[in-house]
């Protein structure tokens, strides 16, 4: 890792003082990568690109941005209709979220069906929950910024959980709104929030790679690699392979941005927010419907609110629930099927927290709830203890021999 | 597989996002959505200019005598094929109160193509009080703001008719098969010939009706053209 390997003198002479060039190296040719990666692992990359267009889409919009309530919406349609290309920046700002979301949602599956979250990486994992946790705060707040109609009821109703907490509650409400109900003070305090949360989470990313470059990343049949014939440097393999998806991300982005930019916004946020006027049917943004269906599965609103945070909670103890010491779910043949019924029940519950919280659907999300916890809770344990796994390949290589000598 | 879980959970959330979509328009009632054939939607979609005039013509002489349309300026009506002298002659029809002047005065001028469009009621309360009571909503972003845009507009501006058997519908309101709950206390604004065209198209009541959706197409989204034309050559000619 000396110095000497770089030829041009002004870089060597950088690297002398300064060895950012020597991280690179590092990162770019020395850090061994498996080579069995596939394309799940295009996710993370894909959510940093994700972060990057909304700090920088977001910063452009708060150049014309006004935060009052008598002024937001129209400072909106202001950049909409005035400013050069607003319409573009707020589209793009506007759905990079919702990609943003995807991606780490696919991100956060990767990592339950490879089992990703196993020790050693049980801190990689946590940081990456704590990722998610700022996200929801800086995207529910994001939304109330427009100040349309689902701006302003989101936010009344969203506040509103914590005063469900007992003796306390009420107080905190009128602390978060800064008044008794939510009004200027609340859009100012939530535009200051929004601003700063995106670093903070770039904060927690950075945290996040270098938890990550501690063992390296996992693998899709989740042993460890056992030396040099099991990985391959990051670059040009990893950073070619980034690129499709990247281009991969780009296109379908730009198809919403420009062909379906409102189709997952809800059409009231082009309302002006009016406290008067409660719509008729409340929803928050797709992103949270999951969560939104299991707060409504409970009858009582403190039970609601606990289990809704519970959902998030029990991601961070995930490392311990399940002991299975086989990490992926290739040679867990049980507990792939679970999987897949966990992924099934997350897409359901979405499903219903987009829906009228009467009839069949309280029913179904009861059920969908309780699979859910379930399956943390009681599966997860009980497969750590009864399933016979599939036995392990000796190496990354092996495997891969193996069917090179099967096919000559 | 795990690619095909990519797609699968891209499909569905679309699907999802779809249906929740179909969920919060119907709000009860029996509710027709008649579906057409708009120019602006496609991917190659733009909008028609000759259509866009009228309707802001049907706009003018049949809506604005009760609704709004606060983020439109005159100098937009550029985009509907307006050249700089009819701008301002249009704009001069109006009166805007400007000032102070130097003696401190308010005082009235004819408007300007950077003034915006005037509103026909001072506030909120004028205009309740001149409408039984309810608020007729500013139309500028009208087209955005219910599900299915244009296809409602249109249903709803040909959806008035006689009330079904044993509905009562109360004084002041009227009955609409695309309005939610069908009972709406705007009275039928338009019966066929309510205005007269010079380019000589039809003026029965689903032209016009056509017409003023397309205007209020574009005065939600006045940049539809561009966005779709650099989105043509992005996602096909990168
Ligand atoms: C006599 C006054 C009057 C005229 C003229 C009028 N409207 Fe209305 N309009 C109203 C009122 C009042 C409401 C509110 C209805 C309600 O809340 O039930 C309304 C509501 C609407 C709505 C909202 C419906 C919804 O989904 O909430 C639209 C769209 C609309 N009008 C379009 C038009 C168009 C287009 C024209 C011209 C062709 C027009 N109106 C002419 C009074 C009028
Ligand atoms: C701003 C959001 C995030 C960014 C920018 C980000 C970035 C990254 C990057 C670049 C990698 C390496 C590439 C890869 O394995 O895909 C990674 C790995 C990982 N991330 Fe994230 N991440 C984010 C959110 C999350 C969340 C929300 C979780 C889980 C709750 C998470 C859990 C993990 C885990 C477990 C790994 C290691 C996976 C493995 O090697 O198998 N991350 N992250």
């Amino acid at each position: 890792m000396s110095a000497a390997k770089f030829s041009n003198p002004v870089v060597r002479w950088i690297d002398h003082r300064l060895p950012v060039f020597t991280m690179l190296d590092h990162t770019a040719n020395e850090y061994p990568t498996p080579k069995n990666l596939n394309y799940m692992w295009n996710f993370g990359s894909l959510a940093g690109l994700s972060l990057v267009i909304m700090i920088v889409t977001g910063i452009v919009l708060a150049m014309s941005y006004t935060a009052h309530v008598d002024y937001a919406f129209e400072s909106v349609e202001r950049i909409m209709r005035d400013v050069n290309h607003g319409w573009l920046i707020r589209y793009i700002h506007m759905n990079t979220a919702s990609f943003f979301f995807i991606v780490v949602y696919l991100h956060i599956f990767r990592g339950l069906y490879y089992g990703s979250y196993k020790a050693p990486r049980e801190l990689l994992w946590i940081l990456g929950v704590v990722i998610f946790l700022l996200m929801m705060a800086t995207a529910f707040m994001g939304y109330v910024l427009p100040w349309g109609q689902m701006s302003f009821w989101g936010a009344t109703v969203i506040t509103n959980l914590f005063s469900a907490i007992p003796l306390v509650g009420e107080s905190i409400v009128t602390f978060l709104w800064g008044g008794f109900s939510v009004d200027n003070p609340t859009l100012n305090r939530f535009f200051s929030l929004h601003y700063l949360m995106p670093f903070l989470i770039a904060g927690v990313v950075i945290l996040h790679i270098v938890a990550l470059h501690r063992f390296g990343s996992n693998n899709p049949i989740g042993i460890d690699t056992k030396g040099k014939q099991d990985t391959i440097s990051f670059h040009p393999y990893y950073t070619i392979k980034d690129i499709v998806g990247v281009a991969m991300f780009l296109l379908l982005l730009s198809v919403a941005v420009f062909f379906f930019p409102n189709a997952m916004g809800h059409p009231d946020n082009y309302i002006p927010a009016n406290p008067m006027q409660t719509p008729a049917h409340i929803v928050p943004e797709w992103y949270f419907l999951p969560f939104y269906a299991i707060l409504r599965a409970v009858p009582d609103k403190l039970g609601g609110v606990l289990l809704m945070f519970g959902a998030i909670a029990i991601l961070f103890i995930l490392p311990w629930l399940d002991r299975s010491p086989v990490r992926s779910a290739r040679f867990r043949p049980v507990f792939r099927i679970f999987f897949w019924l966990l992924f099934i029940d997350a897409i359901a519950l979405g499903y219903l927290g987009g829906k009228p919280a009467e009839g069949i659907y309280v029913t179904l999300s009861r059920i969908a709830t309780a699979w859910y916890f379930l399956h943390f809770l009681v599966i997860l344990p009980m497969l750590s203890v009864f399933e016979s796994t599939k036995p392990l390949p000796k190496s990354i290589s092996e495997p891969v021999l193996a069917t090179t000598v099967a096919a000559e | 597989m795990m690619l095909k879980l990519i797609f699968t959970t891209i499909i569905s959330a679309i699907s999802v996002l779809g249906m929740s979509g179909t969920a919060t328009a119907a709000g009860g009632g029996d509710v027709t959505l008649l579906k057409k054939d708009w120019s602006f939607s496609g991917i190659f979609g733009h909008y028609d200019k000759a259509s866009m005039q009228r309707g802001f013509q049907v706009y003018l002489e049949v809506c604005a005598g009760c609704h709004s349309i606060e983020y439109m300026s005159f100098r937009n009506l550029a985009d509907l094929g307006y050249n700089e002298a009819e701008i301002k002659a249009i704009a001069a029809e109006y009166e805007v109160q400007d000032g102070p002047d130097e003696d401190g005065e308010m005082f009235m001028r004819p408007a300007r193509p950077a003034d915006r469009m005037p509103s026909p009621y001072r506030n909120d309360n004028e205009a309740r009080a001149n409408n039984n009571g309810a608020l007729p909503p500013d139309l500028s972003l009208i087209a955005k703001a219910r599900a299915h845009g244009p296809d409602y507009l249109y249903s709803l501006l040909v959806g008035y008719g006689d009330a079904p058997e044993g509905v009562d519908v109360p004084d002041g309101m009227y009955y609409n098969n695309a309005y939610s709950g069908n009972l709406i206390a705007m009275p039928q604004p338009i019966y066929g010939d309510d205005v007269e065209y010079s380019d000589g198209t039809s003026t029965n009541a689903e032209a016009l009706s056509a017409d003023v959706t397309h205007f209020l197409m574009w005065a939600a989204e006045p940049k539809l053209e561009v966005r779709k034309r650099i989105g043509v050559a992005t996602v096909f000619f990168p």
